[in-house]
């Protein structure tokens, strides 16, 4: 008690916590977050039991989502690895929205949540609202009410036309969602009136459009014929969902609707595939420096201290490619270490910065972090800012497999001529295109059977994996038709890969 | 202003509707696995819940993927030995890691593993239930669980701490100092021994005599040192909640063990008496169960050996309803008892038997019991046994017989018998 009296500000040090307790801390990780500039939405916090943490991951993390059994299954598999102790439930789950959502889980200290807050609330909040890709492709504002009207959506089309349809379609929906993204134009705003008002509206206008393409009257096969070697769609298109929901020739309007939620959906997690590294390492930075500095202003217990720098060094641990426990580079470790590093780099830099990065080395740091958390993605920021001195001490070093070599080949390690060649591959690395295989819809067969034939354009001559066969099922149910999957190689020569051959008119409807 | 909303009061199961979606879905895999399931069981043991596992290759969401083959580069971290240019050997397959494409190995490699899961035990009862084709009342009914008592059980090694037995406790405790401390506490003392022998010979300030005092002290020091109660000692008073039906009942289980009576046949039977146990469940605080079973004789053993052993032979029913009368005689003829009997047989018996078997049930057996179910799991014409036995339907209510192929049919040898308590 002497203690708290002679510090009027401390912060409580129990390990249980408390309302009272969060709100303290909340406060002063507030008032720091804001003196270093963060940028931020409003945080709302929620207290939420380990059970309803376990719900919130089965439904990818939203508050509100549509019903479907594969939620369901991810919620048996965390709730078994959770139950047999195998592994601990996330520390948090962060909801890009506004007001930004964060949940702190009931079991924890009261040192974890002050960490929770400060990564969570404030580090990938600002990253929220700061990032471009987010800013491009998210609203914010109108993610839960969407959701919300998509899950009463789907509800009343179970209710009219059966759980299964609906169930074989989201399926369906499922399995194209990697590629149901736009990855360069930038979708409407959404909000929950105007979706509601212009929902039957659009309805209508697609069938028409729908209806008009595959009008197959006399006449105008005379004027087809001359220019029977057009393909449609003129230019290949990548968003297979989207391609679907405005040509599918036999889906009903409610179906089109729901192709369209899963795509909205999809390309709301979009930016966050996309930013894994900088993103995590952004917030642990940030709950770094934020915890620290209220260290520095003696606000902080030194038990609070060790409990929370043992929490964090677990979470930046790199274990090497040769530990058992080895499963790729930690995204955490990796952005965590680059963000340290750019400070670094920017406030005593070496001869070696000064080469690499003039630009950078010796300017204000927190200028820096802000044009960089806003310009980049993984990809960009890995080849931007990874420094020469990061990779030693990762011991970075690129292996490459090929099929045709008997053996695996080192190609470079962390010296002089590797660095610009690791750096580079390691940024392809966490390219979502080539992560990602590469197909697009080519061409529909219009006057023909009305077939569509996709290309998949190998990245590197890999080939696609065998669950492909099922997709193309997934995809021959949407469109009702023939589906055809090609192999474009580079050469410009093509090969059919895959066919799903339907007869009947109307299939699984 | 930050906003601190306390959910934890809030709806728990919002994932509940998607687990149903789930187990819908299912639906087939899940209720071969209750099958498994419940051949593994005894058939006192239908009250709790399982766990079921489905190959996870079924549950698959497919997505467009990179398989194996082509080119990749990666970066590793944690370089000890590597300079560029270096090659390395290519690991098996299996082991996943390594060089060859990381992530993709091991996706495959689950691919094959079983997707294990709980279900609780009203999901259980369900499937059961379904397989049995049960009336949605009656499946209400059997599944509810009406009155609880609790009641100790003994001691556990965990509980909430109000549940302390304090003597248990402290009895552990003494025990665990006492082993723990008598290598020490028998050095003690020897030296104490040593100690009054050197001080009475050699003086109490020499040299010895000090250095096995600062001994001595070490050794209390040691002793001192092991915890006077630790965790593992605490002893709780174990309370376990236990159904509170009503009175007593004994259920006898006849079965036909001749050769012709195959795993399948047994299968069937088993459910047929699982359902009459469960229902004896709800309603009898205390069941005894008898299994007899027999060919040319009949003998009364335990379970185990009532399913799962096979013998050849002729068959001679009779034997067994002449064990049954005799026990009843022998152990509950009181009039404590409910008694129950439930006969399985694919209806082949001697034919002289036949009769015998028709009087026995008819005038020893039958004015004992509640109810008696008969069925013969038989895909062809009733034998002598069943035209037998019918002779005895008019004249005695308690009295069921049924002729099944699979346990859907099993039912109606019960439905009089759940009529009259669903009401």
């Amino acid at each position: 008690m002497n203690q708290v009296e002679s510090t009027p500000r401390a912060l409580p040090e129990t390990s249980e916590w408390s309302f009272e307790a969060i709100d303290r801390y909340h406060e002063e990780i507030a008032r720091v977050a804001n003196r270093y500039g963060l940028d931020t939405y409003p945080v709302q916090i929620e207290l939420i039991t380990s059970e309803q943490m376990m719900d919130a991951y089965a439904s990818v993390g939203m508050p509100v989502n549509y019903h479907h059994w594969s939620f369901g299954k991810h919620f048996l598999a965390t709730e078994r690895g959770y139950r047999r102790g195998q592994m601990g439930l996330a520390y948090e789950i962060v909801i890009n929205s506004n007001p930004c959502i964060a949940y702190l889980m009931e079991e924890n200290t009261l040192t974890m949540q002050a960490l929770v807050i400060a990564h969570a609330a404030y580090g990938h909040n600002s990253f929220f609202k700061g990032n471009y890709l987010f800013q491009q492709w998210t609203n914010a504002d109108a993610i839960i009410d969407y959701l919300l009207f998509a899950r009463n959506y789907i509800a009343s089309c179970e209710e009219r036309y059966g759980e299964e349809a609906v169930e074989l379609l989201l399926d369906s929906c499922h399995a194209l969602m990697n590629l149901g993204v736009d990855r360069y134009r930038r979708p409407q705003k959404l909000s929950l009136a105007k979706e509601k008002m212009r929902q039957r509206e659009r309805e209508e206008y697609l069938q028409s459009q729908v209806n008009e393409l595959w009008r197959t009257l006399p006449h105008h096969e005379h004027r087809h014929d001359r220019d029977a070697q057009t393909r449609f769609p003129s230019e290949p298109e990548e968003n297979l969902l989207y391609f679907i929901e405005k040509h599918a020739p036999l889906l009903e309007p409610w179906q089109r609707e729901i192709v369209r939620i899963v795509r909205k959906v999809a390309q709301y997690f979009f930016p966050q595939r996309q930013t894994q590294v900088m993103n995590e390492g952004w917030a642990t930075f940030w709950h770094y420096t934020i915890i620290n500095t209220l260290y520095d202003e003696s606000l902080l217990s030194d038990s609070f201290m060790l409990e929370f720098l043992q929490h964090h060094t677990n979470v930046v641990y790199q274990p090497p490619y040769n530990a058992r426990w080895y499963s790729g580079i930690n995204p955490y470790a990796l952005g965590f270490a680059m963000w340290q590093d750019i400070k670094r780099i920017c406030e005593a830099p070496t001869d070696e910065d000064r080469y690499w990065f003039p630009d950078i080395a010796g300017t204000d740091w927190q200028d820096t972090f802000d044009f960089a958390m806003r310009s980049f993605k993984d990809e960009s920021f890995i080849a931007q800012y990874l420094s020469p001195k990061l990779m030693r001490e990762f011991g970075f070093f690129s292996v490459i497999d090929d099929e045709t070599m008997p053996k695996l080949g080192v190609t470079a390690i962390h010296d002089e001529s590797g660095y610009r060649k690791i750096r580079e591959t390691l940024s392809e690395q966490y390219n979502l295109a080539s992560r990602e295989p590469n197909i697009q819809v080519w061409n529909v067969d219009l006057r023909g059977d009305r077939s569509i034939t996709l290309r998949h354009q190998p990245y590197r001559g890999r080939p696609l994996a065998e669950s492909s066969n099922e997709v193309m099922k997934h995809f021959a149910r949407l469109w009702g038709f023939t589906v055809r999957l090609e192999r474009f190689d580079d050469d410009g020569s093509s090969e059919l890969l895959l066919e799903t051959r339907i007869e009947k008119r109307r299939a699984d409807t | 202003m930050v906003r601190i909303i306390d959910r934890r009061f809030d709806s728990k199961n919002k994932s509940a509707v998607n687990r149903q979606r789930f187990l819908r879905r299912f639906r087939k895999q899940i209720r071969r696995a209750v099958g498994e399931a419940i051949a593994g069981r005894s058939i006192r043991d239908l009250d709790h819940g399982e766990k079921i596992s489905i190959p996870a290759r079924d549950l698959n969401e497919p997505q467009f993927d990179h398989g194996r083959g082509g080119i990749w580069e990666k970066v590793f971290a944690g370089n000890d030995q590597f300079k560029a240019g270096d090659s390395i050997a290519r690991r098996p397959p299996s082991d996943g890691g390594g060089g060859s494409g990381g992530g993709q190995a091991s996706n495959e490699g689950e691919g094959e593993d079983d997707f294990a899961f709980q279900l609780s035990r009203e999901e259980f009862l369900d499937v059961f239930f379904e397989d049995l084709a049960l009336p949605n009342l009656v499946r209400t009914q059997l599944a509810r669980i009406t009155d609880f008592k609790s009641q100790r059980a003994g001691f556990s090694t965990d509980g909430s701490p109000s549940n302390i037995n304090i003597v248990r406790s402290m009895r552990s405790a003494l025990g665990r100092r006492l082993a723990l401390g008598s290598p020490f506490s028998s050095r003690l003392r020897d030296l104490q021994a040593e100690l009054e022998e050197k001080t009475a010979t050699l003086g109490e300030d020499h040299d010895e005599v000090r250095a096995l005092r600062e001994e001595i002290a070490r050794v209390r020091a040691k002793i001192e040192a092991i915890p006077f109660i630790d965790s593992f000692d605490l002893r709780y008073n174990n309370r376990i909640v236990v159904p509170k039906p009503i009175t007593q009942a004994v259920m006898f289980c006849l079965m036909d063990v001749s050769g012709s009576m195959d795993e399948q046949k047994k299968a069937t039977a088993k459910r047929f008496f699982m359902l009459l146990y469960l229902f004896l469940t709800r309603n009898y605080e205390h069941i005894d169960v008898v299994f007899i079973r027999h060919h040319t004789k009949a003998r009364e053993v335990d379970e185990e050996d009532f399913f799962h052993s096979r013998e050849s032979g002729g068959t001679v029913v009779s034997s067994a309803l002449t064990m049954m009368r005799d026990i009843i005689h022998e152990r509950y003829a009181g009039g404590g008892w409910n008694i129950y009997g439930a006969q399985a047989s694919d209806g082949d018996n001697w034919d002289n038997d036949s009769p015998v078997c028709r009087e026995l049930l008819g005038e020893h057996i039958l004015p004992w019991c509640r109810h008696f179910a008969y069925i013969e799991i038989t895909p062809g014409e009733p034998q002598n046994l069943w035209r037998e036995y019918e002779k005895l339907l008019p004249a005695h209510p308690n009295f069921a017989m049924q002729n099944i192929e699979d346990p859907s049919q099993i039912y109606p040898v019960f439905r009089e018998l759940f009529r009259k308590t669903v009401v």
